[in-house]
This record gives structure tokens, sequence and C-alpha cells, in this order.
């Protein structure tokens, strides 16, 4: 008998950056690499790299949580087009 | 606080609404456990947008178990890795607030009365938000769901919230503790602890909906704080009987925490003076009502 299971992290296929309709636009001149941002996304789209806070927007829905949470204001929301 | 995407547990691409309170919770308590965790998932939202077939965003063993039965399920996988003699695995429950304060109750009473090896974390959304926003024990006073409407005769819930984290102190659990999807260093802090603790563990964690509290997405974090600095969430532990209050509130009027939220809007005055009565009279005189 064969159970159909769904693979470990097998999620990360589904590309949620589709849903947005606005985004983080981060100046990397005023990042202080404090993290705030990557901890409270609820996607888990942000990473600190050395240049600072670096958005995946394969997933990035666009909820403005890290703009909302970001000490020295380095994030904007902008609009999209679709 | 470097660290890598690619090291979450629970990864992207999960399904949860724009600024889900729930998906930051749960992604800061896996951090918060490591690789070494079984996840037992009680139907809900965080089912539902983290295990839809054929994807999962868990990267830890993990179970899907209806409403009632998560404390039970939990307990059969703490008892066999007991019978393996398995001292380090984490058996850890994630459940909402349906399934915490109300259809799962019963059973979860049973297993902190014998104090069984399971660290439980409910997520509080304040309703059964996944079926579409119907009011639970959970939900709070006056606040408007499907099934507590705003009318001419009612409006919203006319029960207060129900104290769930005072009903498990009742127990006499070894670690009961509150926190927030606006608090996650403390959250971070609390698991960790609750993690090294063996027994029963509770941690409440209130978690914005956006969908069931009908708010702009952005506002998660920031609801989430003015909960505890308005003083209608208390956050705090209970170790061995022994309560600390983490946080002290700032007595921001209660209004700001409601005037964001739609599920609120209806809120007269008086209501909100009540409100605001009550929250003043818990903080100064141990009586009135508070949230959790
Ligand atoms: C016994 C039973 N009744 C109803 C349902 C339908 N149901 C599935 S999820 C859900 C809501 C869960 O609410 P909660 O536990 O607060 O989690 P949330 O969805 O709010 O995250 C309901 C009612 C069910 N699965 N089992
Ligand atoms: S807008 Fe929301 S989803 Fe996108 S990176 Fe910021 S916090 Fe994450
Ligand atoms: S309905 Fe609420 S709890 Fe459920 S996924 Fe959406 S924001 Fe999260
Ligand atoms: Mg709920």
């Amino acid at each position: 008998m064969i159970i159909p299971h769904a693979k470990p992290g097998t999620a990360s296929k589904n590309k949620t950056g589709s849903w947005r309709d606005q985004e983080p636009d981060i100046n990397k001149n005023k990042c202080i690499k404090c993290g705030m941002c990557a901890t409270h996304c609820p996607e888990g789209a942000i990473e600190i790299t050395k240049d600072g806070a670096e958005v995946n927007y394969d997933y990035c829905k666009g909820c403005g949580i890290c703009a909302e949470v970001c000490p020295v204001k380095a994030i904007t929301m902008r609009k999209i087009k679709k | 606080m470097e660290f890598k995407r690619e090291d979450d547990l629970f990864v992207s691409g999960h399904t949860a609404c724009a600024g889900c309170g729930a998906a930051i919770i749960i992604r800061t308590v896996m951090r918060a456990l490591g690789k070494d965790t079984i996840i037992v998932n009680a139907t809900s939202c965080s089912e539902i947008f983290s295990s839809c077939y054929p994807t999962s965003a868990w990267k830890v063993p993990y179970i899907h178990v209806t409403f009632e039965n998560a404390a039970a399920v939990a307990t059969g996988i703490a008892k066999a890795l007991e019978a393996k003699g398995n001292d380090h695995t984490t058996v850890v429950v994630i459940a909402g607030d349906g399934a915490t304060y109300d259809i799962g109750f019963g059973i979860m009473s049973g297993v902190m009365e014998r104090n069984e090896n399971v660290l439980y974390i409910c997520y509080d959304n304040e309703a059964y938000m996944n079926t579409g926003i119907q009011r639970s024990g959970a939900t709070p006073y006056k606040a408007w769901t499907t099934t507590s409407q705003v009318g001419t005769v009612r409006q919203g819930k006319q029960e207060w919230k129900k104290n769930l984290t005072e009903i498990a102190r009742a127990h006499n659990i070894p670690y009961i503790a509150t926190s927030t999807a606006g608090h996650l260093i403390d959250l971070t802090k609390k698991v960790e602890k609750a993690k090294k603790i063996k027994g029963f563990r509770l941690i409440n964690v209130l978690s914005p909906c956006v969908a069931g509290w009908k708010y702009p997405p952005n506002l998660t974090v920031k609801l989430a704080q003015l909960a505890v600095d308005t003083g209608l969430w208390k956050m705090y532990e209970v170790e061995n009987g022994k309560e600390t209050i983490n946080m002290q509130p700032k007595f921001t009027p209660v209004e700001e925490y409601f005037k964001p939220q739609k599920r609120f809007k209806h809120l007269t005055k008086e209501d909100i003076e009540d409100i605001q009565n009550k929250v003043n009279d818990y903080w100064k005189n141990g009586k009135g009502e508070i949230y959790g």
C-alpha cells in the first residue's frame, strides 16, 4: 500500500510572492542589520546578509510588517502595478 | 542577529494570510526549539496553511490531529519516546484557541493533571478563524464574530474572555507562561526555558489575526504590543507556583488597541469606559477583568 505523503519543507514550492500588491524597498545605507524585520516577517522571507536586510520576493506577501518594525525606518513599502 | 533562511524548520511558502500572527509565532517557536522536536498540530488555520497536500512547511516530524485529541496524541508520543529511552526529543502541541480553550480542553485537563511530558503552545487568535471567524471561549467581550453578530438586541459577544492561563495554573503544572506575536525575544526565552523543564508546560500566545480582527496587515506586531501596553493581556510566567510578571502595562488607553480593529468598531464610549474601568480595577485592586 502506498500512503501519499508530503515531503518535509516542500511548501517552499509555493511561490506565495505572487499574492502581493505592495512590496518592501530596503535602503541598505540606512539598514543597521539589527534583524528586527527578519525575526518578524511572517513568511521568513528576509535574511540579514553582510550588506544588510535582503528580501526574497518569491515569498514576500507584502504585509508591511517589516517596514513597521524597522527601528531606523530603512524600509518603505512601494505599490506594484499588476 | 544573523541567521540563514535555509536553517528555518518552518519554511516560506506556507499559505497563511499576509501578516498572520500565527505564522510569526510558529516560526519563532521553531527557531527556539530546534531540530529535535516532534510537532502535534490540532486542526486549525496553522494546520491548513502549513500542510496543504502535497506540500508541507515543516522540516521536523509532524502529525495533524483532530481538535479533541492533540494533548492525548502528544502524550502517546512522549510515552513511546520514554519507553525507547529517548530523553532529549521535545514533544510539542501547536493548537489554536478553539482547540485549547474549548474543544480539546477536557483531554488537555487530564493530561495536565497527570503532568505528562508535553510542551503545549496555544496561539490565541480569539476565534475559530479557519472556518470563518466563529466565537470561541477566547473571544473577548463585545467582539464581533460571525456567531456573535452586532444587531439591535445584542452587540458582539456578551461574555467575558475565558481565562485559560489561570485555569491551567489551577492544575499545578510546572510551567505556565503567556506571550504575544509582538514580543519575540520574550517568546524565544520562554520556549527555551520550557524546553528544559520536564512535565506539562503551557505557553499561551496572543496571535493577532488580520482576517478575523479586521485590521491592516502591517499592524499585527503593533496590536500584540498594544494588548500588553494597555494591560489587557498580562505577560507573566508561573514556575512551580511562583508568579513573575515579565512586563508591566504602560496603561495606554484600551481605546488605542480597539480602534484599528473593525471587530470592535461598534463599541460605544460607554463600552470602552466600562472595559477601561475593569482593566484599571484589575491592576490596581486585583479585582476587575483582563483578557489573559
Ligand atoms: C470536531 C470538529 N468540529 C469542527 C471542525 C471544523 N474546524 C476545523 S478548523 C476549525 C477552527 C479552529 O479554530 P482554532 O482552534 O481557534 O484555530 P484557528 O483556525 O483560529 O487558527 C474548525 C471549527 C473540526 N475539524 N472538528
Ligand atoms: S512585507 Fe511582510 S512578507 Fe514581505 S518581507 Fe516584509 S514582513 Fe515579510
Ligand atoms: S485567518 Fe487569521 S489566523 Fe488564519 S491564516 Fe489568516 S491571519 Fe492567520
Ligand atoms: Mg483561533
